[in-house]
């Protein structure tokens, strides 16, 4: 546990926030948040995906307006209607994603905003530069094109540039999900000089060290709710072991009263049982040593190697945008290895085409329904055949038989539950649980031996979640291996004979099912690599 | 053969050069400034015959070639206006958009060109030339290069004041953030669409002033479809200039020299057919576009409509 | 009124009030510059629907067009923007054409023109290869590439009627001319040759292929959505080569057509613009066959019609183009709104 010491009962909330509820359609993604920001504190804001972080961040930062609530800054309720008014009111934000132009200079970007009629006022910016590089004890080239900086100086300019007209709350979101060990540590040093400074920071993270050791108060989102909040004075004094364990069982702990502790209660012993045998089975799918090139702005997969069983069912967690999807495009074929080699059946994959792997029994249920899973304009049934254009019997020579795609649509339809007023149905009239059931039915159908899941059930109701997961089951029954990548960590316990967990590109560790799975997991995530 | 390395010849041709040039790089400097912001305009053919004829037109009126070129910028800019309405505003297709404006650009300034001079087809006189003093009494390169009417040497010194501009104000960098990540630019509180509105706008005046100059100094009159495809041969020349100003210029003068030699040949009694000349310029291009095609340096969000909080 | 019924009507009004609207324009134009709009455009139908030999001329202005209407269909259905169909239209008509003196004379007439035709053909495919390939391969932007590849094809085809094609026995630069006799054949007695027949059966194989075969429906996943084409599994690159040379060499046949059909000659300063107007009536069509054949006939009435009733009225027939690029941009208008009425 770090060393800063309170000095008594402190002043007023810099920034007090009561209430918070915000919608987006039928997902409620803050539902009465409540919490508060004092000076020369940090407060780390922890939760899973979905838990709602993101959501107060873009309502904190003027991006989006809250449907229910109040905002209270330095004793004034305050409507945050854009991000100027934001900073305007003292709160400067660091996003995930960078907000640097790529192709300015260090300079140039941090000019940017400043009234356009006045000649450019280099010196005074370099100065300013330099202030807050002493103050944050880094130092900057201000002539560097942004795009060329690593991650981690990107995410110091980015600092810099929230704290530049002196604001005195900063929010940072996730900022050392990209970093390196390195780069964390430089980081923390930073937290610490403004934290002296009298600066209200929040921390939103997953990383259960990071809380410890820059922490002063947190709070855990799940669901959108808050679900657990911890008082400096409380905090100081848990031991470490007391705290990570309130913090993983808040997080990632079992609800009574849920369907789902009842299923996970029962999860682990079955899946011991299916394990054992399972593993036994041939190898089915092998990757080893996968490695990609880093595209702009995301993770490069590093020496990934793990292998999947016939029948088997693995898991593959993590936090997103950890190398997750362009693991399932690697081994979908969408995206190609720069070194390292993917195995399926035996056969070596490095020169099939996405569509050879298809015939091989090798199937990818992507995450990107709209995006890359349909296409939005075609009909139900048209999206049903899609993987399958030319193939008989939907087309014979060529030429389109729609009576044969109409009926194997409809089949589909049925076996799988498809709510849509027909298969001629234009597919973006679905829900979004519908199009994830339609997809199931044409992955799943033609003898697949393996099926790769990126969040198969993603916006999904729970009944939809449910049926989902009992087929995948289902399925490994009758021998059908599946990978699943998800964010949901009771759905990879409740699933998976074993579990990997990814952590910047590498896969940091599997763990078998076990008695408690969801911690060992769970811990895992939290843990990082960078101890 | 002589003829063709007569003094006179020589100057002709390289003034000649010049003067094809000249609005060629001037509209091309435009779609630059409308490519940085992301904007892809493909009306610009449309705003240069705007130009030329509303240029022509004022020129003939008021006797003045200054208020011409002025006229004719204006008159770029009007029809950039819509452009800016359309395509900003309302967000709708950009290249669906150009293609209409340069369409009813084309039969708006035909029409009008019919209805007002087609029964007497009035030309204006040879404006008088600046001669710049000394540089211009250079053999040859003097009365060629350095003895123009004023609003070539104005159309010089705007590359390396658009090169300045582009470098060191605020101007420069709100466009090059519009064009690149427009988001970031919202973020720091410039209004995206104020910028590239503002950018159409100024393409529009250039434009619009690279034609009037085709149609005042280049021909001294007006026809319909007097630009002959200079505006698509200008956007193709600021794609490839990779938002530098002066390989706009170099490009251009390229161009404006293969057009020029043409004229050279047929003076020179040369047999190399003028077509080949023609097509080396375009030849160029295809063959860097071959080489350097795929790291353009174009502008990430060309041609996409900014929105703040798609998703 | 509801959502359902108000959209509904939007999809009736959607290609017929941008007409009707910039007729309404254009009667607007007319009557400021002090023409009786009533008078012009019952001029235009006068010369063309209500005359025999009008609409004679009609149909056949409308084989070229028709070609170059399904050349854009193919290509802006995969979502590529082929604007080059100008220089594939006038090299596939002057590699027609310089052959087309030689061919008639060495080879049996039913023989030579297939020949011809296949010629024109193969010189669009062939030109269009750079671009296409540089799509393909590099990403490089096909607009460029496409406007690129026109200019180079105008002075191409002026260098090569000037040179190499040139008949030596005429005093302007020109290719051969082809008699009347040795032109495709006439139908009847009348003007309307069998291009006019071949282009409206093409156009309407173009739909059917692009709307009831597999290689349509891939074409058309690679142009609503690449992403997803990549994720089908279908090979985007080939298709890309693939879609250029079918829409080119459609664009090569139109000139092919032009010239066998009735120019029977080249000049070496033709520039046939016609491509940048179909461009609208495409669209209008919303890529439909059946529903562009429609169109291309209402543009051929208009400018076979509108040049006459032009001259009548003392004005340039450039005129339409103004109707022209009204009624894409009141298209582009009623698509914006009707998206928006959708619901996003």
């Amino acid at each position: 546990m770090h060393q800063h010491v309170h000095a008594g009962a402190p002043a007023a909330p810099v920034v007090s926030l009561s209430g918070i509820t915000k919608r987006f359609g039928p997902v409620l993604a803050n539902s009465d948040v409540s919490l508060q920001l004092y000076a020369g504190e940090v407060h780390a804001l922890l939760g899973e995906n979905g838990a709602g972080k993101s959501t107060l961040i873009g309502i904190l930062s003027g991006l989006l307006q809250p449907d229910a609530g109040s905002i209270v800054v330095r004793g004034q309720t305050v409507s945050i209607a854009a991000p100027r008014e934001a900073i305007a009111l003292g709160i400067g934000t660091v996003f995930q994603h960078a907000t640097l132009v790529p192709t300015l200079t260090v300079v140039e970007n941090l000019l940017l905003g400043q009234p356009w009629w006045v000649r450019l006022r280099r010196t005074q910016t370099l100065e300013r530069l330099a202030e807050l590089s002493r103050l944050l004890g880094v130092s900057i080239d201000p002539d560097a094109t942004a795009g060329e900086l690593s991650l981690g100086e990107q995410q110091q300019i980015e600092i810099i540039k929230a704290l530049w007209r002196g604001e005195r709350v900063l929010i940072l979101d996730e900022p050392t999900s990209m970093l390196t060990p390195q780069g964390v540590r430089e980081l923390g040093v930073v937290l610490n000089r403004l934290r002296s400074e009298g600066m209200a920071i929040v921390l939103i993270t997953h990383k259960l060290h990071e809380v410890l050791e820059f922490g002063d108060r947190l709070t855990v989102l799940k669901l959108g709710q808050v679900v657990g909040a911890l008082e400096p004075q409380r905090f100081q004094e848990m031991t470490e072991d007391q705290a990570r364990r309130f913090i993983v069982s808040t997080m990632f702990g079992r609800k009574e009263d849920s369907v789902d502790s009842a299923a996970s209660a029962r999860a682990p012993v079955a899946a011991a049982k299916r394990q054992t045998s399972v593993l036994q089975q041939p190898a089915l799918l092998e990757s080893r040593g996968i490695c990609t090139v880093r595209r702009q702005r995301e993770v490069a997969l590093d020496g990934v190697s793990f292998t999947v069983h016939s029948g088997e069912i693995f898991g593959v967690a993590g936090v997103d945008g950890n190398g997750q999807k362009q693991l399932a495009e690697v081994i979908a074929g969408q995206m190609q290895a720069s070194s390292g080699q993917v195995f399926f059946d035996a056969h070596d994959l490095s020169s099939a085409s996405v569509a050879q792997r298809q015939a091989l029994g090798l199937r990818y249920l992507t995450d990107d329904r709209l995006g890359e899973g349909t296409v939005g304009s075609f009909s139900v049934a048209l999206n049903s055949v899609l993987k399958r254009v030319g193939e008989a019997p939907f087309w014979q020579r060529g030429w389109t038989r729609d009576a044969q795609i109409t009926s194997y649509a409809s089949e589909l339809i049925a076996t799988y539950d498809v709510r849509t007023p027909g298969p001629d149905a234009p597919i973006g009239t679905l829900s979004g649980g519908n199009i994830q059931k339609l997809l199931f039915g044409r992955e799943l159908i033609r003898a697949p031996k393996l099926v790769v899941y990126n969040k198969p059930t993603y916006g999904l109701d729970v009944a939809n979640i449910q049926a989902a997961r009992d087929r995948i089951r289902a399925q490994a029954q009758q021998g059908v291996a599946a990978v699943i990548i998800s964010t949901e960590l009771e759905e990879l316990v409740e699933l998976c004979d074993r579990v990997a967990v990814m952590s910047r590109g590498r896969m940091v560790g599997i763990i078998e099912a076990c008695d408690d799975y969801a911690e060992a997991i769970g811990g895992l995530m939290v843990g990082g690599d960078s101890r | 053969m002589d003829t063709l390395f007569t003094q006179a010849f020589a100057t002709a041709f390289i003034a000649g050069a010049i003067t094809a040039g000249v609005p060629l790089w001037l509209a091309g400097l435009g779609e630059q400034i409308s490519e940085k912001s992301g904007v892809l305009n493909l009306g610009l053919e449309g705003m240069m015959l705007a130009g030329a004829f509303v240029g022509f037109s004022v020129a003939l009126a008021t006797g003045s070639f200054a208020l011409g070129f002025l006229a004719g910028a204006l008159g770029g800019a009007l029809v950039a206006l819509l452009m800016v309405l359309l395509c900003v505003v309302i967000h709708l297709n950009q290249i669906v958009v150009g293609i209409a404006i340069t369409l009813a650009m084309q039969g708006a300034t035909s029409l009008a060109h019919h209805v007002m001079y087609a029964r007497d087809f009035p030309r204006l006189p040879r404006q008088n030339e600046w001669a710049i003093p000394f540089l211009s009494d250079i053999p040859v390169i003097g009365k060629a290069i350095f003895t123009h009417h004023p609003v070539i040497f104005m159309a010089v010194l705007l590359v390396p004041l658009l090169a300045w501009v582009f470098r060191s104000t605020h101007i420069g960098l709100n466009l090059s953030a519009a064009g690149e990540k427009p988001a970031a630019l919202d973020i720091a509180g410039v209004s995206v669409g104020w910028t590239r509105g503002l950018a159409v706008v100024a393409t529009g005046l250039l434009g619009g002033l690279g034609g009037a100059v085709m149609s005042n100094i280049g021909a001294g009159l007006f026809v319909p479809f007097i630009t002959g495809g200079a505006g698509f041969m200008a956007i193709v020349l600021a794609m490839l200039a990779r938002g530098r100003p002066t390989w706009v210029l170099g490009s251009a003068l390229i161009v404006g020299l293969a057009m020029s030699v043409t004229t050279a040949l047929q003076v020179g009694g040369l047999q190399i057919p003028t077509d080949v000349v023609q097509m080396l310029p375009f030849t160029l291009i295809i063959v860097v576009l071959a080489l350097f095609g795929r790291r353009a340096g174009l502008p990430a969000s060309l041609g996409l409509p900014y929105q703040r909080g798609a998703r | 009124m509801n959502r359902g019924l108000a959209l509904k009507l939007l999809g009736w009004l959607r290609p017929i009030a941008p007409i009707i609207l910039a007729l309404l324009i254009g009667a607007l134009i007319l009557a400021a510059l002090g023409r009786d709009p009533s008078a012009f455009y019952l001029q235009i139908l006068r010369r063309t629907v209500l005359s025999p030999s009008g609409a004679q001329e009609v149909l056949v202005l409308m084989a070229p067009l028709l070609c170059l209407a399904a050349s854009l269909i193919v290509c802006f259905r995969a979502g590529l923007w082929n604007l080059g169909v100008d220089g594939q239209y006038m090299l596939g008509g002057v590699f027609t054409s310089a052959f087309a003196a030689a061919a008639t004379a060495s080879m049996p007439y039913w023989l030579a023109i297939p020949c011809l035709v296949a010629i024109g053909i193969a010189v669009g495919v062939v030109w269009s290869m750079v671009p296409a390939l540089l799509r393909a391969y590099q990403g490089v932007n096909e607009i460029i590439s496409t406007l690129m590849m026109t200019f180079l094809a105008l002075s191409t085809g002026a260098f090569l009627i000037k040179t190499v094609f040139d008949d030596p026995e005429s005093p302007v630069p020109q290719t051969i001319f082809l008699p009347i006799e040795d032109r495709l054949p006439r139908l009847f007695d009348s003007l309307v040759h069998i291009g006019v027949i071949a282009a409206v059966v093409i156009v309407l194989a173009v739909h059917v292929i692009m709307t009831r075969t597999a290689f349509g429906l891939k074409l058309q996943i690679v142009g609503h959505n690449p992403r997803a084409a990549e994720h089908a599994g279908l090979n985007v690159k080939r298709l890309t080569l693939a879609v250029f040379a079918i829409s080119a060499g459609l664009a090569a046949l139109g000139g092919a057509i032009d010239v066998l059909g009735v120019r029977g000659v080249v000049r070496a300063d033709w520039h046939p613009s016609f491509g940048l107007l179909v461009v609208p009536l495409v669209f209008l069509a919303r890529f439909h066959g059946v529903a562009v054949i429609a169109f291309v006939a209402f543009f051929a009435v208009l400018t076979i019609g509108g040049e006459s009733a032009s001259r009548r009225a003392d004005l340039p027939h450039d005129f339409l183009l103004i109707m022209m690029s009204l009624i894409l941009l009141i298209l582009a208008l009623t698509d914006h709104l009707i998206s928006r009425l959708k619901g996003r």
